[in-house]
């Protein structure tokens, strides 16, 4: 009831902070959605390890390609979820009948998601710093991260919400999606090794243009498109 | 049932007709290139295909934000035939060049930036159809295809421009000479005609195809629409 008043309201802000906290919170007390990626990044960097021979001299040039694959692929199993549980249980409608922007719908999604990815990469970083016995807590790295996560939501919210609506829907999550998110993972990798094989600013600056070129791009096309996903 | 017009039955034939001399102009006409030799005659509907494939890609992004813009369906039909002969043509082109690159870079694929792009973008038209095949309204359907098609013509020239930031070994022929690129070659006026007129040739076998694919689209529509009625 608190949440449709502020809905009324007309506050844009706080209308994508209710759809966000929304997930938060009933993720919070299921925690489905978190415990699934978690365990799922691991198993990943598992078979990373035993199909890459992760020895200490492959370590240094493949360690960024195999955190973002890991991203990546925990991360559609999030974008799919979240998604899922709003169609299923007929909450999306509800939220499409709330007197607010669509956009502000399609914000908190993406808001929600980032945090499940950036609370997922905060328990992979740690873990493969000690399995591997490299610090990966580095400024730089992290920024990256943050940055590659940005995109990598802003691009996922929008077509995942394309994807619950078709009927092969999980399948179909993965192969929308990957192609158009390429120009991330690149960027992602490149910069995330070259703060990992400490090289020069200069040549991880193009790279870090590039995530902040894609992050705006895409977070407006979506913002402009997202009416016409949702629509009935 | 309407008859093909007559117009597009001569289009048909003269169709046929280029494409018959731009082949006699490729492999006969046009001198043999000096260093790699007869491989090289490739070249010009390795171009040609590529350029019809751009064509297809730019039309069915155009035509895709229309159809956000208007709603019409007819806008639909072009994007989806724009979208079907350009995966051909860059299918064409794909492997036209790696028949070319087996004895010129001594290998049939590298990741180079426009290989890549293009693989890229046959992946996304993938994609798209197999979306286009998840949902049976046919509103839904069209949205959600200009929506991926929009946000595909959107991020494949920042992929492009990632992977430019490496090295490239693709040639140059048209505008600057690359002087690391490998097997790029001057034009002389025979080449020129022969490179020139499969351009041109291929120009009318796109508008030919196109012209065929958007009147299959109308009769798919009036089936579907006839089908409706008995079924009532």
């Amino acid at each position: 009831m608190i949440e449709n008043k502020e809905k009324r309201s007309g506050n844009y802000i706080r209308a994508i902070g209710a759809v966000a906290w929304k997930d938060l919170a009933a993720e919070l007390r299921s925690k489905e959605l978190l415990s699934a990626m978690l365990v799922f990044a691991l198993l990943v960097i598992f078979i990373f390890n035993f199909s890459l021979e992760l020895d200490a001299k492959t370590r240094t040039s493949v360690t960024s390609g195999v955190l973002w694959a890991t991203f990546a692929f925990a991360g559609t199993l999030g974008l799919n979820r979240s998604m899922a549980i709003e169609k299923d249980r007929g909450c999306l409608d509800g939220l499409l009948l709330a007197p607010v922007d669509r956009s502000a719908i399609y914000f908190g999604k993406a808001i929600s998601n980032l945090a499940f990815m950036l609370i997922v990469e905060a328990v992979v970083l740690p873990v493969y710093s000690i399995l591997y016995n490299t610090n990966l807590f580095q400024p730089g790295l992290l920024l990256v991260i943050l940055l590659g996560s940005i995109g990598y939501t802003a691009v996922g919210t929008l077509l995942s919400a394309m994807s619950v609506q078709t009927r092969t829907r999980d399948v179909m999550l993965p192969i929308l999606l990957f192609p158009i998110i390429l120009p991330v993972i690149i960027a992602a990798v490149r910069a995330s090794g070259g703060y990992l094989q400490n090289l020069p600013f200069d040549q991880i600056l193009p790279w870090l243009n590039l995530l902040i070129v894609y992050d705006v791009i895409f977070t407006a096309i979506a913002f402009m498109v997202f009416d016409y996903v949702v629509e009935e | 049932m309407k008859a093909k017009p007559t117009a597009l039955k001569t289009l048909d034939i003269v169709s046929l007709i280029l494409l018959a001399i731009a082949t006699y102009l490729a492999l006969v006409f046009a001198p043999t290139e000096r260093v790699m030799g007869d491989v090289q005659r490739v070249f010009y509907f390795h171009v040609a295909t590529a350029w019809v494939g751009l064509l297809g890609f730019v039309v069915a992004g155009v035509s895709g934000i229309i159809y956000l813009k208007t709603q019409d369906l007819k806008w639909d039909l072009v994007e989806q035939a724009a979208v079907e002969i350009s995966l051909v043509f860059f299918f064409i082109t794909i492997v036209l060049g790696s028949i070319w690159a087996r004895p010129i870079w001594n290998t049939w694929w590298t990741w180079d930036p426009r290989l890549t792009s293009a693989s890229i973008v046959e992946l996304i038209y993938l994609a798209y159809l197999m979306l286009r095949q998840g949902i049976e309204d046919p509103d839904r359907r069209a949205r959600f295809g200009a929506v991926y098609t929009l946000v595909g013509a959107i991020s494949v020239p920042i992929t492009f421009i990632s992977i430019r930031l490496f090295r490239t070994i693709h040639p140059v022929v048209i505008g600057n000479e690359s002087a690391a690129a490998d097997g790029g070659f001057a034009m002389t006026g025979d080449m020129k005609t022969a490179f020139f007129f499969a351009l041109f040739a291929f120009t009318v076998i796109f508008i030919d195809l196109f012209w065929n694919r958007i009147r299959l689209g109308q009769l798919q529509q009036k089936v579907e629409q006839l089908k409706l009625k008995v079924m009532e």
